[in-house]
């Protein structure tokens, strides 16, 4: 086992060494010579000059590249052009936001979707069953920002129940951040539940032919103590797994929806970098997405183990 | 060519009829194919269709949808129909640009990642690396580079899901270069093109035409959101994220701009992700349930 997490780290040397160069190339794929590019069209000579030394362009491109491993390995994102401060403090100061959302969503897809594919999947074929996988196949089908855009048009400006866009910190008090999170979380979250229903229907069908659930029901057990107490537990391993899986893609959902409800987290700061053409923010927020997604991804692979203990390693 | 026949090339011309007969045969399957048929009439046939999408009529500006505007018109009295309908092309154009970009490279990639040893462990880094980014954080960076074009748009939601199609590619390459009949079209002195091309390739299609459905409802899924954080397609072309995008800020007076432009995401979707769960039944009955799931979360 204790290999086998060595061996996974390791095995994600390549892949970061990858991740890193992507994100290095990123700035020289734009056609011309960045530094230009990037101050603008009526910049002097002076000033592409300047930029061009801040980000160490005028260095030959492996030198570039070797310089930017290095930099990458102390922490250090550079600074950004436009905000004049420090990559990673820009980031950091947007983290708050994006965490709570995705977290809200995630607490709200699980809640939606783990019940109702279990419902599903006790009642297979019946007309609960069809209604709910109808009800997912919808679900799979909306864009998260057009959900957001539905529930603002539903709940702020139809019932005014809600803000229609914005975000009150938490240092301004809890239930006025839990307020404006409310529909944001709601459109990531109920999209997300179709997924995490789906999945959990067919892994509980999967369960409820094996052998140990004949076994149950032939020794005389409950309905509800086959469906409850031995199918679900089982069926829950490939659930919990791809509840990490959403919680990654969640993340990328956030940068999305933060566009919809004007949330200043960690997607309204790329795409205004992208609008700007700050470069190392956008290279800083998505080497931090891509970091916190790769080891998420980690994270539910080696969870097989914890929650499946047929599952061995070598 | 050789005088044995191979067993792929005695079925292949009878497996195709077949296979569309047993996807007609399926209800929902159909429902998807008539959807998707339908948004990809109306696309093609936009300019026989509607009016001029970009024709700006500043006295009618947001006015309600009516007999002369069936939904509405925006902000500087485009007409919303005319919009959505060219929207519609534009979709179709990004997702079937996608899906050939993306199936070129990934079955390329894929392939010789397969085929060679040697190639596998470079190739398939890479592609690992490129998976590692969230796919619209990936494809927001790339346009950040590229600049707002229709064609920038393809080439980064094509970069981003290349590396889908080549794991898809590699896995059952691995599994048919081991069967007896490539092992026999080696033994007869077969070259490697001839190989991969006439005897691997053919017999690793069925997941890469399932594969192919689910990133054109990425692609069209990808290119509204890019253009609707306002990064994808240049603003004065007509698409659905566009339209959604202007529409965002006149929500509360017109809530026509939001409604029609999704509804038309939400079929054209709902449709291709029918369609691609009868496809996948019939080509790929192994891939069913949570691993197809699992893939498509990613």
């Amino acid at each position: 086992m204790k290999t086998y997490v060595a061996r996974r780290f390791l095995a994600l040397i390549p892949v970061a060494l990858v991740v890193a160069t992507v994100a290095f190339v990123l700035i020289h794929l734009a056609p011309g010579d960045p530094a230009s590019v990037i101050a603008g069209p009526d910049a002097t000579q002076e000033d592409v000059r300047k930029i061009s030394r801040q980000l160490g362009l005028d260095a030959p491109l492996p030198v570039q590249l070797l310089q930017w491993y290095g930099r990458l390995l102390q922490g250090d994102l550079g600074r950004s052009i436009f905000l004049r401060k420090p990559v990673t403090e820009a980031i950091l100061d947007r983290v708050e936001p994006t965490l709570l959302l995705t977290t809200s969503a995630i607490v709200i897809a699980v809640l939606i979707g783990v019940p109702a594919g279990v419902l599903a999947a006790r009642y297979h074929n019946s007309a609960t069953d069809q209604a709910l996988m109808a009800a997912a196949l919808v679900g799979i089908s909306v864009p998260n920002f057009l959900a957001g855009l539905l529930l603002v048009l539903c709940f702020s400006v139809w019932l005014g129940w809600f803000p229609v866009a914005g975000y009150s910190p938490l240092e301004d008090g809890w239930p006025a951040t839990l307020r404006s999170l409310v529909l944001p979380a709601l459109a990531l979250g109920v999209v997300q539940s179709a997924l995490i229903a789906r999945i959990a229907r067919s892994s509980m069908l999967d369960v409820l032919r094996e052998q140990f659930i004949i076994a149950g029901r032939a020794k005389g057990l409950g309905e509800r103590a086959v469906i409850y107490k031995h199918a679900l537990k089982n069926a829950m391993i490939p659930t919990v797994t791809i509840i990490g899986i959403s919680f990654a893609v969640l993340i990328s959902g956030a940068v999305v929806i933060e566009t919809v409800f004007n949330i200043p987290g960690l997607g309204r700061l790329i795409i205004s970098a992208v609008l700007r053409r700050d470069y190392p923010v956008i290279q800083g927020v998505v080497l931090c997405v891509a970091g916190v997604y790769m080891l998420i991804n980690l994270a539910v692979d080696l969870s097989y183990v914890i929650f499946d203990p047929r599952v061995r390693y070598q | 060519m050789s005088v044995i026949a191979l067993p792929h090339e005695a079925t292949a011309a009878r497996a195709t009829p077949r296979w569309l007969v047993l996807l007609a045969r399926r209800r929902t399957t159909l429902v998807g194919a008539t959807l998707m048929v339908a948004v990809i009439v109306i696309g093609l046939g936009a300019p026989w269709l509607a009016g001029s999408p970009t024709h700006m009529d500043v006295a009618a500006r947001l006015t309600p949808p009516n007999r002369a505007h069936w939904f509405g018109t925006d902000d500087v009295g485009r007409d919303v129909f005319s919009r959505v309908v060219y929207g519609a092309r534009l979709s179709i154009l990004v997702g079937a640009a996608v899906v050939i970009f993306s199936v070129v490279v990934g079955v390329l990639c894929g392939l010789f990642a397969g085929h060679y040893h040697r190639l596998d462990n470079p190739i398939m880094r890479v592609m690992d690396g490129l998976m590692a980014f969230p796919a619209i954080v990936l494809a927001i960076a790339l346009m950040a580079s590229l600049g707002p074009s229709v064609l920038n748009v393809v080439t980064a939601i094509g970069i981003v899901y290349s590396p889908r199609v080549a794991r898809v590619v590699r896995g059952s390459v691995l599994v048919v270069r081991e069967t007896a009949y490539v092992e026999a079209g080696r033994a007869l002195g077969a070259s490697d093109v001839t190989l991969m091309g006439r005897h691997i390739l053919p017999n690793c299609l069925s997941p890469v035409i399932v594969q192919g459905s689910f990133v054109f409802a990425a692609a069209v899924l990808t290119e509204a959101a890019l253009s609707f954080l306002g990064v994808g397609v240049p603003p004065y072309v007509p698409s659905w994220g566009n339209i959604l995008s202007e529409g965002r800020l006149y929500i509360q007076q017109a809530p026509w701009l939001v409604l029609y432009p999704g509804a038309a995401i939400m079929l054209t979707i709902f449709a291709l992700n029918l369609f691609g769960d009868g496809l996948r039944d019939l080509l790929d009955p192994k891939m069913r349930g949570r691993d197809a799931e699992r893939q498509r979360a990613t």
